[in-house]
């Protein structure tokens, strides 16, 4: 019972990260290892099934929104689609030990790439604002 | 006269140096590095498809964040498929966290009419990268 909550619990907030585009698979599988005993093979597994009824839901809501390109899919989903199968084979051939290894160091690249874009969306926007802020000084004393 | 500047509609169309083919060349080797990481490690395909819209193809945020959604829906069929093949599966496992995640995932697509805060992308950074080292280096 205990077990099922914790499942629970952690798609839950898998979900609601996942759900607002952030990401939610990347910290649903290591949840899942750290967690539970899940392998990591299998984790990835729970959270590619997991993912499938949980996007239908976003996209009805996001395309209420009308938030939806679907002009992507030719040409981005599609070589997608295309290339995920080879890996998803090749996965098989890797024990869950490395795997779960890799998966950290993307993870861990992933986070460092996120960090940075957030402070330098963090300047721009400052430095944005201080221009903006000496324009309408300007244009208060040359009124 | 006077200017009504809702009808000034200032539209991103995207880097206009970027030429047509480039820009298709761009999507197709941005979706086939997708296709491999979302397979390889079943997940993360989305953290790639974000920026790939929004910085390199100049989408809307928030338009990024949901369209990133649609791309990675046949990614993440094909390769729950391909997985399942290869017998890696969990009913018990699947079951309570898809529940779970359906649940969240309706929450997590309401709030991106408000899109996440400064403090919590970088909460959420950080963690990333401490559970990554936390994985790769134990």
């Amino acid at each position: 019972m205990k077990n099922i909550l914790i499942f629970l619990l952690i798609g839950i907030i898998g979900g609601i990260i996942g759900g607002m585009g952030m990401g939610g698979g990347t910290l649903l599988i290591p949840l899942l290892t750290l967690f539970t005993d899940t392998p990591q093979h299998v984790a990835q597994a729970i959270n590619l099934v997991a993912f499938i009824p949980m996007s239908a839901v976003a996209l009805f809501i996001h395309a209420k929104n009308k938030l939806l390109d679907c002009k992507y899919l030719l040409w981005v989903a599609l070589p997608a689609v295309a290339a995920s199968i080879p890996a998803s084979l090749l996965v098989k051939r890797i024990a869950g030990k490395s795997l779960s290894r890799y998966f950290g160091i993307f993870l861990a690249v992933l986070g460092v790439y996120q960090l940075v874009s957030l402070i330098v969306s963090k300047i721009k926007e400052y430095k944005e604002k201080q221009k903006n802020d000496k324009i309408s000084l300007y244009k208060t004393v040359y009124k | 006269m006077r200017f009504d500047t809702k009808t000034v509609v200032l539209r991103k169309t995207g880097d206009k140096n970027l030429k047509k083919g480039t820009e298709r060349a761009v999507k197709i080797g941005g979706g086939l590095l997708i296709g491999l990481v979302n397979g390889f490690f079943g997940g993360g395909g989305g953290m790639l498809c974000v920026p790939l819209l929004e910085k390199v193809l100049h989408e809307p945020t928030k338009k990024a964040h949901a369209t990133a959604i649609l791309v990675i829906l046949p990614i993440s069929i094909a390769s729950a498929v391909t997985y399942l093949i290869n017998g890696y599966f969990s009913l018990f496992g699947t079951l309570t966290t898809g529940i779970g995640v359906i649940a969240g995932g309706t929450v997590g697509a309401l709030l991106l009419k408000k899109l996440p805060s400064f403090a919590v992308g970088i909460i959420f950074a950080l963690m990333m990268i401490g559970v990554g080292l936390r994985m790769a280096l134990v």
